[in-house]
């Protein structure tokens, strides 16, 4: 198969959608959304069958490099899009996970391929755990960040009595607010797995669950940011406006240390986000 | 036939070169918010069993072929079609003053009368929503539909009117998606709704506390109600009068001391107080928040002087609206709404043009020439195709008796159903032969 073919049709397809979901926000045509829908249903369709044909043929999921993480964490956001679209009926959340997927997907092609050096780490299953559980949670934490945005915009415009353009677009706050914290429920429950996975496959291999390599810490604190959400929602009922500012900061400094510390501060998860081809003299 | 007003659809019974012409007249009678008070209204409105029986009667008269009966607190109406419009409408117009027991001089003044195509534009428009009150309500288009069912049920609705509302229906649904009118509100009440709805999405299941009382927050308590809201609390300074009012809405009457710990419970609260102060401040609010684990809260303010401290609104997850507020909602709702009005009128338009041509189809002479066009057309397709290709061989002679062979056959073939047709199927109402004529040769086009 023609991979770069592939890659192509996913793109374009992706970006389609993105277009499709703009035009819906403006004109309001039910058609236009299930056409981005639909787009994104078909980019979403070539791209499993890329990473399906990857696995295939290396025999463990590939997620040796940036380029490859990078359109893993497209593929799951689309995926819990998917998800999010048909639990709860929000049709408008696809203005926040169309351009996401295609940007993310867009950015991980600009990165090269750069072939795995230490195959053997990836072949555990411990680590295809690892990785899925993770890329799950965040992409759903990627989704409560979307619909906390969206909140803060609908809520502005009913505090401000000055309505505006989102106003008749977006849907009540009690529904941003619900999507919101299933997003965090679920995605602090895959990231949750996926960290403890994670912990356990670093004993298996390095013999120790934590070596404070910077990703380790960064991933912690994101995990203590959303575990004080949670608890401050269960505990004293938080909700609306401030669990919306949290979830928007918890993704941020999920971010950080998926990205930021790639590029930043690097350490032994470089293995899965080498975006360097590395000098060879 | 040039001498009957215009916009009158005549049916004619062209029996035999017979010069005996019936005419159909579909005729509207009634009167609405705009031509009539609400006493006039109140005392004209029929209930179920009187309208069910209004049909049965008006139907038994001759010359009478359909009927329905509309009665909303906004308007009541008799549609029919008729031999003669003008004699259905004296004894519509006879019987309602008898059944109300309302002297006919009382209201003949009030009513109006539509033939013909402005009867069609008025059902058009009142299911649209373009007739009510408050333009773009949906509550109308159920009341209609259940109007046509009662004269469904009592078999009093035939061909035309059949067609008439599964039009008017269309018309509405078109309006409904292709046009923002029904977007937005553009009364108070409708207005706090709105936002009501925008900020807990479902009402079904808030609570809601009724501070005070007075006909606008009455009204807006109704339209919760309306949406399957929960419990409803009612708080009055007179005691006994929360009480009354209460059992209206079949709530709860609370003290009005016992306003700040219903605030740890309720979701909306609408306040219409005569009070010079602040009914309810920020500290009351405050100190709910957390026994109601900041869900949100939504304070209508009907008041003026306000009853609802506005700081409030500065709290999380609290909403204020005043009166001002929900006005300056109101009126930019308006605007966007007389928009969009022009273009439900259009569709309407359209619609009427359409029905219209569907009414002179039903004319016999028009089907007759449609029918025999259509199986010519037919014909001379299919002569063309066996003359160009199998029977290419033949002279010119033999060519044409073919095709004269072709045209006697179908003028055999034809023949029966054209002198059923212009016998009017020896039905009372010919027009259900024709439209089923016309269904069963496909003679509109696929609709």
């Amino acid at each position: 198969m023609n991979m770069d073919a592939l890659h192509g049709a996913v793109a374009v397809l992706y970006v389609m959608s993105t277009l499709f979901y703009g035009v819906y926000l403006f004109k309001q045509k039910d058609g236009l959304q299930k056409a981005g829908l639909a787009l994104m249903a078909g980019g979403f369709v070539f791209h499993t069958l890329f990473i399906l044909t990857e696995c295939v043929s290396i025999g463990y999921l590939p997620v040796y490099n940036l380029r490859l993480t990078l359109s893993m964490a497209a593929w799951s956001s689309a995926a819990v899009y998917f998800w999010i679209r048909y639990r709860y009926r929000i049709k408008v959340m696809g203005i926040y996970a169309a351009p996401l997927v295609a940007c993310v997907y867009i950015i991980s092609l600009n990165f090269p391929e750069i072939p795995a050096h230490a195959a053997e780490l990836f072949k555990s299953v411990w680590l295809v755990v690892h990785v899925i559980t993770v890329f799950i949670g965040e992409a759903s934490l990627a989704m409560a960040c979307g619909a906390g945005i969206l909140y803060l915009i609908q809520e502005h415009g009913i505090k401000s009595k000055k309505r505006g353009f989102f106003y008749s677009r977006l849907p009540s706050l009690e529904q941003l607010d619900a999507t919101g914290y299933a997003g965090i429920v679920i995605g602090f429950t895959a990231f949750t797995v996926g960290l403890i996975v994670g912990l356990v496959y670093a004993k298996l291999v390095w013999h120790r669950f934590a070596s404070w390599d910077p990703k380790e810490i960064w991933s912690g604190i994101s995990w203590l940011v959303y575990a004080a959400l949670l608890h401050e929602r269960i505990a004293v009922g938080w909700r609306g406006r401030r669990a919306a500012i949290m979830a928007i900061i918890g993704f941020v400094v999920l971010m950080f240390s998926f990205l930021g510390v790639t590029f930043l501060m690097g350490g032994h998860h470089g293995g899965f986000t080498q975006w360097q081809i590395p000098y060879k003299p | 036939m040039g001498d009957l007003p215009s916009g009158r659809y005549l049916i004619s019974h062209d029996r035999e070169g017979d010069e005996h012409k019936a005419m159909l007249d579909i005729v509207l009678t009634g009167l609405n918010h705009t031509t009539a008070p609400v006493e006039l209204r109140e005392k004209l409105a029929f209930n179920s069993e009187e309208s069910a029986g209004a049909i049965e009667f008006l139907k038994a008269q001759p010359g009478i072929r359909e009927v329905l009966l509309f009665s909303t607190c906004n308007r009541v109406e008799v549609l029919m079609t008729a031999d003669n419009g003008q004699d259905a409408v004296e004894i519509a117009k006879k019987h309602i003053s008898q059944v109300k027991n309302t002297p006919l001089d009382v209201f003949e003044t009030n009513l109006y009368i539509h033939h013909g195509q402005e009867a069609v534009r008025h059902i058009f428009r009142v299911a649209a929503s373009l007739d009510s009150m408050v333009i773009g309500e949906p509550q109308i288009l159920g009341q209609i539909k259940e109007a046509f069912r009662t004269a469904v049920l009592k078999k009093a609705s035939g061909v035309i009117l059949n067609r008439l509302f599964h039009r008017a229906f269309n018309v509405a649904k078109r309006v409904r998606t292709e046009t923002g009118i029904g977007d937005s509100a553009v009364s108070i009440s409708y207005a706090a709704i709105e936002l009501a709805k925008k900020i807990f999405g479902d009402l079904e299941n808030r609570t809601v506390l009724l501070v005070g009382a007075g006909e606008m927050a009455e009204l807006a308590v109704e339209h919760l109600i309306r949406n399957r809201v929960g419990d409803i609390f009612v708080a009055n300074r007179t005691f006994e009068r929360g009480v009354e009012l209460a059992s209206r809405f079949s709530g709860k009457a609370i003290r009005f001391e016992e306003i700040p710990s219903a605030l740890e419970t309720v979701d909306i609260i609408i306040s219409s107080t005569g009070s010079p102060t602040v009914v309810i401040s920020r500290e009351m609010v405050k100190s709910a928040i957390r026994t109601r684990r900041n869900r949100a809260l939504f304070f209508i303010d009907i008041a003026v002087p306000r009853d609802i401290d506005p700081e409030i609104n500065r709290l999380n997850n609290c909403y204020v609206y005043d009166i001002d507020d929900l006005k300056g909602v109101i009126d930019g709702n308006v605007e966007t709404r007389s928009k969009e009005a022009i273009k439900a009128e259009r569709i309407v338009d359209e619609a009427v043009i359409r029905f219209e041509k569907w009414m002179e189809g039903l004319h016999i002479v028009p089907t007759i020439v449609d029918l025999r066009d259509k199986m010519k057309a037919m014909a001379a397709m299919e002569l063309e195709k066996t003359m160009g290709s199998s029977l290419k061989h033949l002279s010119e002679k033999e060519k044409m008796a073919v095709a004269r062979m072709s045209e006697a056959l179908l003028n055999k073939i034809l023949h029966d159903p054209i002198q059923f047709l212009k016998n009017g199927g020896c039905h009372r109402d010919e027009s259900v032969y024709l439209s089923l004529v016309r269904v069963l040769f496909n003679l509109d086009g696929t609709d």
